[in-house]
């Protein structure tokens, strides 16, 4: 059946930005400023998981097709999964852990502090994310789980505020975002 | 196949990189113990030896990654993009109109600049408000020079800069994403100041479109951005010129853009600068206030709050 494959496909192709941003990182392509081009690289993937799987649940609501919320949770991870990279960068590579800057930045710039906060999101529903947890928290899992729309919008505020003039990408990740919140909200009454 | 293509050297007569690095050694050292003494001297406070031993260890930032990584909105918001995007700017036929508070107003045409302005190499350090850095070999002249030559007035305070506005040549024009076109400005000292530029080439080769040809304004004490490319005006005015980034967002780019690692972008620190070119583990550099020329330009600036005129 080659529905077994599809899991495994996904999770390499999950892969495949690092894979690229390891292998530019080697050829040399992403010289001459490579801190910044993994900077943008993991942020990039974080955002775009995170709306993927955001977008399974309305998927299923539009075309009935259930399969693909068995490959949500892998995708959430693999979310979180950029996000600590791209978090473990900046605190390394980029504030090259001088904890006053990192203070700094963390109390001062709210475009730091809306993305540490999504951070922080993701953290709790990656640890969350498992079937103990899930049977712990009952009702409240599924509350909790809402979180990651306010994880989807900081990101793209992050994104947003960090850039200098041209806010045609975060647009379109506001737009997808949007969307998707509004695939939800009539939806949701339908089914009763 | 008739492609037109901007006249430009034989690759014949442009140095080898290689061979040009020698010779650069060479020039260097005449070169800089002369730009020292003459810069003791314009300076009172200036301290040669200080400067020499400085400008010694200027490595010059490979020719790759000056062309292919920077920013020039008008060819495109990526760093990448202006490289890219280089071949819709054709360059010739290009005038300059000098306009403004001055005895002699007139239009200078690209043509007539070598023989007017005789070029000479500068190796400057250049400092990105975005807080990355590198070093450029540019090719120019005094933008001084050119500026007497048009007598300007007493009651010319600055000097307002303007890039081309041609949407077909510039395609990133045809977005609104700043206010078309661009403008910067300085203070009459500060572009009268020796170390202020007009550069029309950099490894002792023509521009590249995309780092602002066919000439632009170098100020390396100053944010990059303050460096206005692909200049057709150039207007002497009374009042403070309204550059671009401070109509857009007041609060966060100045009038004055100094280099200075003590006042913050309000978005990020200023503290510290990504040299281009360098390793992901390598270290970055601590930004130096007026990027290092503070013993030239400092005094320009004695008694006025740094903080409030940033």
């Amino acid at each position: 059946m080659w529905v077994r494959f599809v899991k495994p496909s996904l999770f390499l192709l999950c892969l495949l930005p690092l894979a690229r941003l390891l292998w530019g990182l080697y050829s040399g392509a992403l010289q001459p400023n490579p801190v910044e081009a993994l900077l943008h690289g993991t942020g990039d993937w974080t955002l775009r998981l995170l709306l993927v799987t955001l977008a399974i649940t309305p998927l299923r609501r539009l075309t009935g097709w259930r399969r693909p919320v068995l490959w949500r949770r892998m995708l959430g991870l693999f979310s979180f999964f950029y996000a600590v990279l791209h978090f473990t960068i900046w605190l390394a590579l980029d504030r090259e852990l001088m904890w006053g800057l990192v203070l700094e930045d963390l109390s001062k710039r709210p475009y730091i502090m809306v993305g540490f906060a999504a951070l922080l999101i993701l953290l709790a529903l990656a640890v969350t994310s498992n079937a103990f947890s899930m049977r712990r928290l009952g009702a409240n899992w599924k509350r909790l789980h809402r979180l990651a729309y306010v994880a989807a919008l900081l990101g793209v505020l992050h994104y947003w505020w960090l850039v200098k003039a041209d806010v045609r990408e975060p647009l379109i990740y506001l737009g997808v975002f949007a969307v998707l919140m509004g695939l939800r909200l009539p939806l949701k009454r339908w089914d009763g | 196949m008739s492609r037109f293509r901007p006249p430009s050297i034989p690759p014949s007569q442009i140095t080898d990189e290689t061979v040009w690095k020698k010779r650069r050694r060479i020039m260097q050292a005449a070169g800089v113990l002369g730009a020292g003494v003459l810069l003791a001297g314009i300076t009172e406070a200036g301290r040669g030896g200080g400067r020499k031993k400085e400008d010694d260890r200027l490595e010059p930032t490979p020719y790759r990654y000056i062309t292919t990584y920077n920013n020039f909105y008008e060819l495109g918001t990526g760093k990448r993009e202006p490289a890219e995007n280089a071949h819709y700017l054709t360059t010739r036929p290009w005038s300059i109109e000098v306009s403004g508070e001055c005895e002699k107003p007139g239009t200078l045409d690209i043509e007539d600049l070598p023989r007017l302005f005789p070029t000479e190499e500068r190796i400057y350090r250049f400092r990105c408000v975005e807080a990355w850095a590198m070093v450029v070999p540019w090719e120019g002249f005094p933008l001084s020079k050119l500026l007497k030559r048009f007598q300007p007035t007493s009651k010319a305070k600055y000097v307002e800069f303007r890039t081309l506005y041609d949407p077909e040549r510039m395609p990133g024009q045809k977005r609104n994403v700043l206010p078309w076109p661009y403008v910067e400005g300085l203070r009459m000292d500060e572009a009268m100041h020796p170390l202020t530029l007009i550069a029309t080439g950099l490894y002792g080769k023509p521009l590249p479109a995309q780092n602002g040809a066919p000439l632009r304004l170098v100020v390396p004490w100053k944010y990059g951005f303050k460096s206005i490319k692909s200049i057709v005006s150039i207007r002497f005015t009374e009042k403070q010129p309204r550059n671009t980034w401070h109509v857009l967002q007041p609060d966060e780019y100045g009038f004055y853009a100094n280099v200075n690692p003590a006042v913050d972008h309000p978005r990020w620190s200023q503290k510290r600068e990504r040299v281009l070119g360098s390793g992901i583990f390598a270290d970055k550099q601590p930004t130096l206030p007026f990027n290092g020329y503070a013993e030239q330009v400092a005094g320009l600036y004695r008694g006025m709050d740094l903080r409030k005129y940033f």
